[in-house]
């Protein structure tokens, strides 16, 4: 490829990414699809199509077509509907993928996050560590269901699985 | 794996490819379709949202792994038309996956006894030659080590709970025992596939899968059954009459109403 061509490639690239971020999660609609982090790549292919790999958060999430729906229409919107989308499986999604502003515009929404597989998470109301689980699975298949023993509030939590 | 190496390994048919993804495709999506019973009958609303999410992660991985043996069959069947264009003669699901909840005692014992092998059957299958299959197992493996340890949980709190609770389970064991030999005992696809390294070698799984299941029996003050001598063959598609009466439910609104969609 071409200098002028890479550039040109690199900021259509740019552009894509952009029209991804204002793609809200159905679920949870406080964060979008970058920041959840199932977007796993946005690259140019020799033939000039820029490819979005995009990950399920479980294999059985009943948001992941409606979330490819919803990019599709997005990217249809900005006038780059020559893109193309496609499954990515490995790696597997974990809430490790999240990223930062997506991390704390969780806990402003009230959802907590496991740091790792097991660990307690803090409560998002009142960041006590005195938690119980009361649920492995909560409202949607990433999240577990927890209860701070501090505040008595009930609360969601992504799992670190 | 060195390029020598793999030339050594048999060539699996697209026959016994497409074969050996049917059993591990339909054993979840037929047990996924046991677990979305309970929507909305479960002991307590946790409960209820627990067996509905394995059932959602089951069903999601049946469709990964139909639609892989769609293309591997390569004649133009996606995981719609094996789902629900099949009937149960041609199901490939352990016969453990298809028999009735019964009581959320017997559920549990039934995805205990199932957790157990998928997950150390998905996790063997993570190093899989075919490349494909893999990567759906490397996934399936994380959900099958949650669901695990919410039912490994509930077969604990169940056998070392109550007098009824223990009786209960204590049956369930004994009754489902029946259907373990079938997961564990390789027959001559399971072998061709060790041998194309596709798939796991069947002592391997059946060594985790008893050290597991033992610990937990133990801890649940359960007693290790003896071992079945009556072979089941759901793999081989000859079922327990409770396959047909599910999948009637399952088949019948795209029978009824075919290419419907909503």
């Amino acid at each position: 490829m071409s200098a002028p061509a890479a550039d040109a490639a690199a900021l259509r690239e740019r552009r894509v990414w952009h029209t991804l971020e204002s793609v809200a999660d159905p679920e949870i609609p406080v964060v979008n699809v970058v920041e959840l982090g199932i977007v796993r790549h946005v690259r140019t292919a020799g033939d000039g199509r820029i490819h979005v790999g995009l990950t399920p958060t479980y294999s059985g999430c009943p948001a992941t077509e409606v979330i490819e729906q919803a990019v599709r229409t997005a990217l249809d919107h900005a006038g780059l509907a020559d893109v193309a989308l496609e499954t990515v499986l490995w790696p597997a999604w974990s809430s490790e993928w999240l990223s930062e502003s997506g991390r704390r515009k969780l806990e402003a929404f009230g959802v907590a996050i496991e740091s790792r597989a097991g660990a307690a998470p803090a409560c998002p109301r009142c960041a006590s560590r005195d938690v119980e689980c009361i649920g492995e699975f909560g409202s949607t298949p990433c999240k577990a269901h927890y209860r701070c023993r501090t505040c008595l509030e009930p609360f969601d939590t992504f799992k670190c699985i | 794996m060195s390029a020598a190496i793999a030339a050594e390994r048999p060539h699996a048919t697209v026959e016994e490819r497409f074969e050996y993804m049917l059993r591990l495709a339909d054993t979840s999506l037929v047990a996924g379709q046991r677990l979305a019973e309970w929507l909305g009958h479960g002991p307590a609303l946790e409960e209820d949202l627990a067996l509905g999410n394995i059932a959602l992660d089951l069903i999601g991985q049946a469709r990964l792994l139909l639609a892989l043996a769609g293309r591997i069959e390569g004649r133009g069947r996606d995981e719609d038309a094996l789902a629900f264009w099949r009937d149960a003669g041609q199901f490939r699901n352990v016969s453990l996956a298809e028999q009735p909840n019964g009581d959320f005692g017997q559920t549990i014992v039934r995805q205990c006894l199932l957790d157990a092998w998928q997950l150390e059957t998905y996790v063997s299958l993570a190093g899989s030659l075919d490349a494909e299959l893999a990567d759906i197992a490397k996934k399936a493996a994380k959900e099958c080590r949650y669901h695990w340890r919410y039912s490994s949980g509930w077969l604990v709190r169940l056998g070392d709970g109550t007098e009824e609770s223990h009786r209960r389970v204590g049956a369930a064991v004994q009754d489902l025992w029946r259907f373990t030999d079938e997961l564990l005992t390789p027959d001559a696809l399971d072998a061709r596939m060790a041998e194309c390294g596709i798939a796991p070698p069947p002592a391997a799984v059946r060594e985790r899968w008893e050290r597991r299941v033992a610990g937990v029996l133990e801890e649940a003050r359960l007693p290790w059954p003896a071992r079945p001598h009556y072979p089941w063959h759901g793999k081989r598609g000859v079922h327990t009459e409770a396959l047909g009466h599910l999948l009637a439910t399952l088949q019948h609104l795209p029978r009824t109403y075919p290419g419907v969609s909503w």
